[in-house]
């Protein structure tokens, strides 16, 4: 058991803090949010050139050899800095479906696009009314000939107004919610077709909602087994959940440090709020949290490549701990700033949207708890066996 | 980083596992620990680990501890518990024994490390009193010189299990007029045979005699059992309470909880169903065991930054608060699975295997007072409140 950093790793976190200090500060954030573009294309390609889009890809795949750690890393770094450019869609989503199930020409064509930061991926998963459930799809992708139709409308799609390309999951045979008949395509969203409209979020980051109409693929666009990419589907789907925990992480650690700070500062009847016992063990649970939520990210980012059930629980049971620590300490954060927390003009508000969010991103605490209470169902029905 | 264990921790573990397999004694298997087991059941197991040299493992290898990494005293705390096993009391080897190799004199360190470890000797804890429980440093008994011995005068409480001791550690006040509560406080030891130390019993809710009052009327102590120097026992106190607080988490213990507690839901039916497929009883069992999960990492963090050399981290503070937290909820959802049965009531009713009253299944009998004895756990060892102070000041500085 090791949960030492590598040096390689150390050296992401340093150099990606340094740059988000730099140029990454709050008032600059809040006019990049609240231009057109909402995104500052030259920052990724910062990212890049420090080699973060790399990072988690192996040597082989022309990657620097890391893995999900590398992400984790990189992650906690952007929720300290709530920064919106889209790792987990491009790097994480997109990057993990061509690490494990791309061909040697989807590699080529895709993932070192990827890792130079010229092409982005965002993941076309959710649907109107699909909820959590990755086969609860509506979308279809029609066999026709050697080729595919593509129809469908998919909701939220994370960072898809910056992405050149999509991986979005369609229902090629089976009923609505069968897990077999699931399959995942590589959609330039240029393609004839693809239309979408454009909208901010609640928490600075950009979305769209996604519409395929007739959109001509071919065998080379389908990447995982025709049919049977649900296991692919909901493997990326774990990577990209502990990767936003560990976002959640690194924002909780800001909005506990700053509400801890302000209570040093505001007086009320004549002395720091942070003088009293009632707060200050509600800082301590706050805290409490905050580490615990580390604990899960890392048991969860160690277990991703252990067999499916083991990889669910964990990941599920990251989720339901971080969503849990995310809304204490999101509401404690703004409540101990008292009437400052509502405002736009203070910080701590916008990592309580964030942190808010995260919860409701690929499975929020109920989700998760059933899911974990299910598979342990299955576990035990198999040791019954 | 990674969570894999290295072929070495493997066969460590399979030696531990045989170890256990082949000695843990028969008289005790099955029982687990509890409140009212005998003095001899209470021994069994330390006594063998005393002979295997396995009693104190974290001990300095040079006072008989083993040495072990965190990750072999983890590997090690989990297969006992595997087996439920009655561990060693925390009161000598995890207490009074760090006191006395570290600030111990030699004749000291001589005279009583090796009882700890052997198991021959008990230890109680000689802190608490009537009107100083959270608030230690306001304790009042007094200990005065007198020629070559302290007469100690004073009353302590919630000495547990002082029925079976044979010493006792007692903070005493040895200068009324220093200039804070926590100056003037000493650290010393005494023969349990001393005249004028006398034990009463105190019942739990539970029913159970876990706890003692324990009186002292001139109770006359040679100087030589001062441990370290007269007025900074509070220094020796603190340092005591720093290493009850590790361990005291319970991970591997309320990890074979959860799983008894499956197998009890397992067995219970709710509409003719077992009441593990109930959602929202089964939702009760998976938030409690990921609230242990997150609890068993963050122990595993700060193991790590132990066996680095550097001190317990921020997040050993934590253990205390969500370990006692984790193992009450573990009682209260074993008594709310039980429903019914979980009322019925015998007084000295010994959880030994036999259904000797014939009411209700074995796994029931114990459920209320198993639940109302944890209570004490956020109470003991500085109540959670105290724990939360301790963060306030150590680590946000407020």
């Amino acid at each position: 058991m090791d949960f030492n950093f590598t040096e390689e790793q150390s050296m992401i976190r340093d150099s990606l803090a340094r740059l988000i200090r730099e140029q990454y500060d709050f008032e600059t954030r809040r006019s990049v949010v609240e231009s057109d573009a909402g995104w500052r294309p030259e920052m990724w390609a910062q990212f890049a050139e420090l080699g973060l889009l790399m990072a988690p890809f192996s040597e082989e795949d022309g990657g620097l050899g890391g893995g999900a750690i590398d992400a984790m890393v990189v992650m906690e770094e952007f929720g300290k800095g709530l920064v919106v450019e889209p790792f987990v869609p491009s790097v994480v989503c997109g990057g993990g479906f061509l690490k494990h199930a791309g061909s040697v020409a989807q590699k080529e064509e895709y993932l070192a696009g990827i890792m130079s930061g010229e092409q982005i991926f965002a993941f076309a998963w959710a649907e109107p009314k699909g909820r959590y459930n990755y086969a609860d799809l509506e979308t279809t992708a029609r066999k026709d000939g050697a080729g595919f139709v593509l129809n469908g409308h998919k909701a939220v799609v994370i960072g898809a107004p910056w992405a050149s390309h999509f991986v979005v999951t369609a229902r090629t045979a089976g009923d609505r919610r069968d897990r077999a008949g699931v399959s995942a395509f590589i959609v330039a969203k240029d393609a004839a077709g693809v239309t979408t409209r454009d909208y901010p979020t609640v928490d600075g980051r950009r979305a769209s909602e996604v519409y395929f109409e007739n959109v001509a693929l071919s065998s080379e666009h389908l990447i995982g087994e025709v049919d049977g990419a649900l296991s692919l589907v909901e493997r990326v789907g774990d990577e990209a959940t502990a990767a936003l925990c560990a976002e959640a992480c690194g924002a909780m650690g800001v909005a506990h440090a700053q509400t801890v700070e302000y209570s040093r500062t505001r007086k009320q009847f004549g002395v720091p709020i942070g003088k009293f016992q009632v707060l200050q063990h509600r800082m301590v649970d706050m805290f409490m949290e905050h580490e615990q939520s580390i604990s899960m990210t890392y048991m969860a980012t160690l277990k991703l490549d252990e067999p499916e059930i083991e990889r669910k629980k964990a990941v599920s049971a990251a989720k339901v701990r971080i969503g849990q620590a995310g809304r204490l300490v999101g509401q404690q954060a703004v409540q101990i700033h008292g009437g400052m927390g509502m405002t736009e003009e203070l910080a701590v508000g916008h990592y309580f949207k964030r942190i808010t969010m995260v919860d409701s991103e690929f499975g929020n605490v109920d989700y998760h708890l059933k899911r974990y209470t299910d598979l342990c169902a299955a576990e035990m029905a198999v040791a019954a066996e | 980083m990674n969570l894999e264990f290295t072929p070495e921790e493997i066969a460590f573990r399979n030696e531990v596992r045989a170890f256990i397999e082949e000695n843990y004694p028969d008289e005790i298997k099955g029982l687990g620990a509890r409140e009212d087991l005998t003095r001899e059941q209470f021994l069994a197991w330390h006594k063998v680990l005393g002979k295997k040299g396995w009693s104190a493992p974290a001990w300095p290898e040079k006072y008989g501890g083993t040495g072990w990494t965190a990750t072999q005293r983890y590997i090690w705390s989990e297969e006992n518990a595997r087996v439920d096993a009655i561990m060693p009391l925390p009161f000598g080897v995890s207490m009074v024994g760090p006191v006395i190799y570290t600030f111990g004199s030699e004749e000291q360190k001589a005279q009583h490390l090796p009882g700890i470890r052997s198991g021959d000797v008990w230890w109680c804890q000689g802190y608490s009193e009537p009107g100083a429980g959270s608030d230690l440093a306001s304790l009042k008994t007094t200990a005065v010189r007198d020629g070559d011995h302290y007469v100690i005068n004073g009353q302590k409480t919630w000495t547990t299990l002082a029925q079976h001791a044979d010493w006792i550690f007692i903070l005493c006040r040895t200068d009324p007029d220093a200039a804070k509560p926590q100056e003037g406080i000493s650290f010393i030891l005494a023969d349990m045979n001393t005249p004028g130390i006398e034990v009463r019993p105190i019942i739990t809710i539970d029913g159970s005699h876990e706890v003692n009052e324990t009186w002292l009327t001139d109770v006359r102590v040679p100087v030589e059992n001062l441990v370290g120097k007269e007025n900074e026992g509070w220094t020796y106190a603190k340092f005591l309470l720093a290493h009850e607080r590790s361990g005291i988490a319970g991970v591997a213990r309320s990890k074979r909880g959860v799983e008894k507690l499956r197998q009890i839901a397992s067995t219970e039916l709710i509409d003719g169903e077992p009441l593990i497929s109930d959602g929202e009883f089964a939702r009760k069992i998976s938030q409690l065991e990921i609230d242990l999960t997150a609890l068993e990492f963050t122990e595993l963090r700060t193991l790590a930054r132990e066996s680095q050399g550097k001190g317990p981290g921020p997040e050993s503070s934590i253990l205390k608060i969500k370990g006692t937290e984790i193992q009450q909820r573990l009682t209260e959802l074993t008594l709310e699975a039980v429903g019914n049965y979980g009322a019925p009531y015998f007084r000295g009713f010994s959880e030994d295997g036999s259904n000797e009253f014939g009411i209700g299944p074995d796994y029931a009998h114990h459920a209320g007072p198993a639940y109302f004895n944890m209570r004490k756990t956020s109470i003991y060892g500085g109540s959670n409140e105290i724990q939360r102070n301790i963060i306030t000041k150590m680590i946000l500085g407020l």
